[in-house]
């Protein structure tokens, strides 16, 4: 469903700019995971002084890359409008066939990374196809991916994974620089930084704006010349590769059990959500995606610090995830001139926005 | 013309019903048994009672263009409120079937104001509230807890010939769904929220509060559920929230050819979606089919029956775009709205009786 | 809101009016005494445990943290840990510990030898190598003939697929002999009973139910012995006034809910500190990140776990962290075994025997044959301690990780493919 009605569409375009105006004047919701990151850490930094020591900021960092890598991935899906929620299978299986296909050994790494690689495109490339040339809503083809990926690795390893990672395999995820103040600089940290720099350029470029305004508006961005499904495939891909990536870092850190992946895609669109970045495409940044993942690493490090029982935790977790995403729209809502129009998303494209009031 | 469209849909949904009946009764037949015996259409039918109940209500709140990620949650906590309120007693029963619904409702009353007054997203409000629900019950009940009534236990277990009670319950659920959105103010202005919630308020349809009953319904139908499986277990069980119902419901109201984009679809094919879920189910698990290879076929299908439905819909709009601007808005009060007429529905109710 | 009124008048109409219709349920569930089901019947008011525990009475069933102890049945785990069980010691899995034998000339028969397994899953290691060794041994015995057909469903980790598949087993009337491995312990039991009042022989393995109407009950001694295993060897192996911390999988599971709740037992009459407890979804890398955490802010002396999946992470938190290893509490599964030698850390393998899945088989082709099986057969569960950990890591050399090394499987004909190309 990717036709919109000609007089519909002018008219959601207007609304849109407007909309888009007030929301770079005000930030459209970024402030708040912002604050909310501070508020976090200044939290478990008055709880634990000693977690601001450089060893334990890193070893934080060091758990936390992986999620960041996802919710960047997962930001340039969401931000030109779709979903993907083949992640958390996705970097399950990426483990699993490393650990299989390794087999514990360490001249097999390399060519076992291209093959991963190579599996991070093909997944993306039948995401993004599905989606664009057979107009599947995203949610039901990552979801299908979703099923194929966890029933298929499983079919192949017989419910469990087997084999092997080499320890090659576990130094980007497990390792890093021995050097002082900071103890190690973990590899993560650097190829977190490398993805971040990477991220924010791609998205200055004309290829982010393309992302975005995609995401805004798929008939301006057709008539201005973006090839829409193009784009939007190659979201796909990267927010595969993003979740390949991921997973090395995952099987990296903590070797492989048959777990691995479970739930991330949520807490990964939690992660871009709570960054500001709007269901349905046309904004928020990049940055602040990271932010939100960032803030719900930090979340999780809080319960920790705050001894809270284990039981409870995810109802805190939800309670807040609202309760920012509710402040973030109010936000959004506030410089609107109309008030009978309410926010941003629903206008926006509608053929597109997955949840809308 | 658009009517006729849309009833293509529902009954496309019933001939891969069909068409998977056959295939299936085929390889069945293959290995020397019987995919119509009795045993085998109880189980089918048993199978789809607890997945239908949920997809009812998902489909409500699709057709608003909205999801409810929580509904796996409700049906688990539904369970423990159930047990725990009839706590073996048979006079207990309706007060536990009433607790429940309420709670259930609580939530969903809970997850609408949230969509529509606070502008959260409903894949966040529910993904949360999901978490909440998952984090009360994680904290308040370590394991199984209450017990179901012998009574009770019949709506689980007890069958009408070869229907199973269960499924009578969810195929009369289905008919009251079709009706509720044939004939009911609000049930038509889901479709019109669905369409374009801007049109709908634009002419006067409180959105809001259509959006609030849609959630309230999902919800209650998911406590139903939860009232089945706790006359199932015979007590209540927390970690039924493991199994999934939510994406599987959305799944089975997709494959029953309601847009997610919300506007369109009907009860009618979310039925026949749910009954082809089972009715694979049934087939495979007669033949032995490895368990994962369930969920790759799954997804496949979900994929394929989507992008089916798809392609005919850019077919048709081609032809007729004008008629599809105003589909919901267009009709004002005394509804008669497009939704599938529905054949097979009438008939596997009679069955039932 | 008229939906609502029309679901309540629906389903009380349809309660009211089905009084007199068939049922699959069984209607006798008179509380059943001398329920054989160690696991999990204190939460089920209607059974009685051993009918003298006044603890197990389930009206406490949801509050209290001790919920989930019957002393009785910790006691006696612990003491069946050092009784020499029955039968041959080369064949653990046909070992019984204080078998009650019962007559099963009623099962007996040639006719039907289709046998029928209704699965919870297998989706974790352990479930996975004990099917595989399930399998190879019903082809040691479709081979010889002694069963015809091998009928399996695999519920994927839920109760009511498992009702379903259970119902679905006893309508088709197929089924010479019902194996059930049930995904949780209370919510299966009336689908078991009703499984029993079919007329097939039924057997049930691992987690238990909630009655005794089968045949025979198989399992390891269990949880509590389990839980207690790991414990005590923390216990003594560390000063007092160390620090253990807790890593659990997830709560409210029976058999995992014992072994904690044994733990806590013996931690209670120790020195030692408990820093938390917390659940990991058996998930590594959350694991990692918890004991990390754990580190950052103190000692971590010993660590307890409910079950060894992700052992190994837990380990290189450690490691990571420059810190000593701690006295570890793992499982007999390979990757941790191999971390253990390696490092030659303190530690212990406690074991839920996954040679049980054997067992289920050849009980049923004794009640075939019309042979006595125990009423509630109890396998040995032994811990590997340093001792013998040598010995198991070189009979198992050929494994991949995340095998187990009592999977007990060496002498079938599959040995060592089946188990290496899973």
């Amino acid at each position: 469903m990717t036709l919109t009605k000609p007089g519909q569409a002018a008219g959601a375009s207007v609304r849109t700019r407007l909309a888009d105006v007030a929301g770079r004047l005000f930030g459209g919701g970024s402030p708040t995971v912002f604050a909310l990151l501070v508020v976090v850490f200044v939290v478990i930094f008055v709880m634990n002084p000693s977690f601001a020591e450089p060893p334990s900021m890193m070893a934080f960092l060091k758990k936390a890359a992986p999620l960041v890598i996802l919710a960047v991935g997962q930001y340039f899906v969401i931000v030109c409008g779709e979903l993907d929620l083949s992640v958390g299978s996705l970097v399950g299986a990426q483990v699993v066939i490393a650990a299989a296909l390794i087999d514990g050994e360490e001249s097999r790494t390399v060519p076992v990374l291209f093959v991963m690689l190579a599996f991070g495109i093909l997944v993306g490339l039948v995401n993004g196809l599905i989606t664009t040339l057979l107009k599947v809503h995203s949610l039901i083809t990552t979801l299908g991916m979703m099923l194929v990926l966890y029933g298929a690795i499983r079919l192949w390893t017989g419910g469990a994974p087997t084999g092997a990672l080499s320890e090659a395999f576990r130094q980007p995820g497990r390792g890093g620089i021995d050097m002082p103040v900071v103890r190690q600089l973990p590899w993560s940290l650097v190829i977190l930084f490398a993805v971040v720099v990477a991220a924010v350029v791609l998205m200055r470029g004309s290829y982010g704006r393309t992302l975005i305004a995609t995401g805004d508006n798929e008939k301006t961005a057709m008539f201005s010349g973006a090839r829409v499904w193009q784009v939007r495939t190659s979201a796909f891909v990267l927010s595969s590769v993003m979740a390949s990536l991921a997973g090395v870092l995952i099987g990296g850190f903590a070797g492989v059990t048959a777990q691995v992946g479970q739930g991330l895609e949520f807490t990964a669109i939690t992660a871009v959500v709570l960054g500001g970045v709007v269901l349905g495409g046309g904004r928020g940044t990049v940055v602040a995606a990271m932010a939100g993942a960032l803030t719900i690493e930090a979340l999780f490090t809080l319960f920790n610090q705050m001894a809270l029982p284990s039981t409870i935790r995810p109802a805190v977790q939800g309670v807040i995830i609202i309760a920012a995403v509710a402040y973030a729209a109010r936000e959004r809502a506030r410089p609107g001139p109309h008030t009978q129009t309410p926010p941003a998303p629903p206008e926006q494209n509608p053929d597109r926005d997955p949840a809308v009031t | 013309m658009a009517a006729r469209r849309r009833l293509g849909t529902t009954e496309l949904v019933y001939i891969a019903l069909l068409g998977v009946v056959v295939v299936g009764g085929i390889l069945v037949a293959l290995q020397g048994r019987n995919l119509f015996s009795t045993a085998n259409t109880v189980d089918m039918l048993g199978r789809s009672s607890l997945l239908g109940m949920v997809a009812l209500g998902q489909t409500l709140v699709i057709l608003c263009r909205s999801l409810d990620l929580s509904v796996g949650y409700v049906v688990a906590l539904s369970t423990l409120v159930a047990a725990t309120t009839m706590d073996g007693d048979p006079a207990r029963v309706p007060l536990g079937i009433a607790v429940t619904l309420l709670v259930a409702g609580a939530i969903g009353l809970a997850n609408g104001l949230i969509i529509s007054v606070l502008k959260v997203n409903p894949f966040i409000t529910t993904l949360g509230m999901g978490l909440i629900i998952k984090g009360y019950l994680d904290t308040q009940f370590k394991g199984p807890a209450g017990a179901v009534p012998e009574g009770f236990r019949q709506f689980g277990y007890s069958r009408i010939g070869f229907v199973p009670l269960s499924a009578a319950v969810m195929l009369a659920m289905a008919v009251a769904g079709i009706l509720y959105l044939r004939k009911s103010r609000t049930g038509f202005h889901m479709y019109a929220v669905g369409g374009s919630a801007d049109v709908a308020r634009m002419s006067g349809i409180r959105t809001g509060r259509v959006m609030v009953t849609a959630h309230v319904i999902c919800a209650m139908t998911a406590g139903v559920a939860g009232l089945l499986l706790a006359a199932r277990f015979g007590t209540g069980n927390a970690l039924v929230y493991d199994d999934g119902y939510e994406l599987d419901s959305i799944a089975a109201v997709v494959l029953g050819g309601t847009f997610l984009m919300g506007g369109r679809g009907g009860v009618a094919g979310t039925l026949g979606g749910v009954l082809i879920l089972a009715e694979l189910d049934t087939v495979f698990n007669i033949l032995g089919v490895d368990a994962f290879f369930k969920d790759v076929l799954r997804g496949v299908i979900i994929i394929a029956a989507v992008a089916i439905y798809a392609r005919r819909r850019l077919d048709v709009r081609a032809s007729r775009r004008r008629f599809d601007g105003d589909g919901g808005a267009g009709g004002g009060s005394p509804p008669d709205p497009p939704p599938n007429r529905d054949g097979p529905v009438s008939t596997e109710q009679g069955g039932a009786r | 809101m008229r939906k609502t009124r029309v679901l309540l008048a629906a389903a009380a109409t349809a309660a009211l009016t089905l009084a007199a219709c068939t049922t699959d349920e069984p209607t006798e569930t008179a509380p059943e005494d001398d329920a054989p089901a160690e696991e999990g019947q204190e939460e089920e008011p209607e059974d009685s445990d051993d009918g003298d525990d006044p603890a197990d009475d389930g009206e406490s069933a949801d509050e209290g943290d001790g919920e989930w102890f019957v002393r009785a049945d910790y006691e006696r785990q612990l003491e069946q840990r050092d009784i020499e069980p029955e039968g041959p010691a080369d064949q653990p899995w046909l070992q019984a510990i204080d078998p009650e034998w019962v007559d099963t000339a009623e099962h007996a028969q040639d006719e039907n030898r289709t046998l029928c397994f209704s699965n919870a899953s297998v989706s974790n290691p352990w479930r996975v190598t004990g099917w595989i060794t399930m399998q190879q041994q019903v082809d040691v015995y479709t081979d010889s003939g002694e069963i015809d057909d091998f009928r399996v469903s695999d519920a994927a980790d839920d109760d009511n697929q498992q009702i379903s598949d259970i119902q679905a087993f006893i309508d088709s009337g197929d089924c010479g002999a019902l194996i059930v491995s049930p995904s949780t312990t209370a919510t299966l039991t009336p689908a078991v009973e009703a499984a029993c009042d079919s007329g097939i022989p039924v057997i049930v393995f691992d987690r238990g139910v909630n009655t005794d109407c089968m045949v025979t009950f198989i399992h390891p001694i269990g949880g509590y012995a389990y839980g207690a295993d790991g414990a005590e060897f923390l216990a003594e192996n560390l000063e007092p006034g160390s620090s253990v911390l807790a890593l659990r999988i997830l709560p409210g599971v029976d058999v995992l809910e014992h072994r904690w709740a044994a733990a806590q037992q013996i931690f209670a009459d120790s020195d030692l500190e408990i820093l938390g407890n917390e659940f990991t979804d058996g998930d590594g890398a959350q694991i990692k990140d918890i004991v990390t955490q754990y580190l950052q802010r103190g000692d971590v002396d010993g660590i307890w776990m409910d079950a060894g999946d992700g052992a190994v992470a837990a380990v290189e938190a450690f490691e990571d962290t420059g810190n000593d290893y701690p006295v570890m509490m793992g499982e007999d599964e390979l990757s941790f075994m191999r971390k253990w030698e390696e490092t030659g850390m303190t530690a212990i393998a406690p074991v839920y025997s996954n040679f049980q899945w054997r067992t289920p088989i050849e009980a049923a082709v004794n009640i075939w044959n019309g042979e006595e099986v125990p009423a509630e057969w109890v396998l040995p569960q032994e811990p590997i301690t340093d001792a013998d950990r040598g010995d198991f890591l070189e009979r198992n050399d050929e494994m991949p990780s995340l095998h187990y090394a009592k999977f007990g499987g060496e002498d079938l004909p599959g040995y060592p493919e089946a188990w290496q190309d899973r």
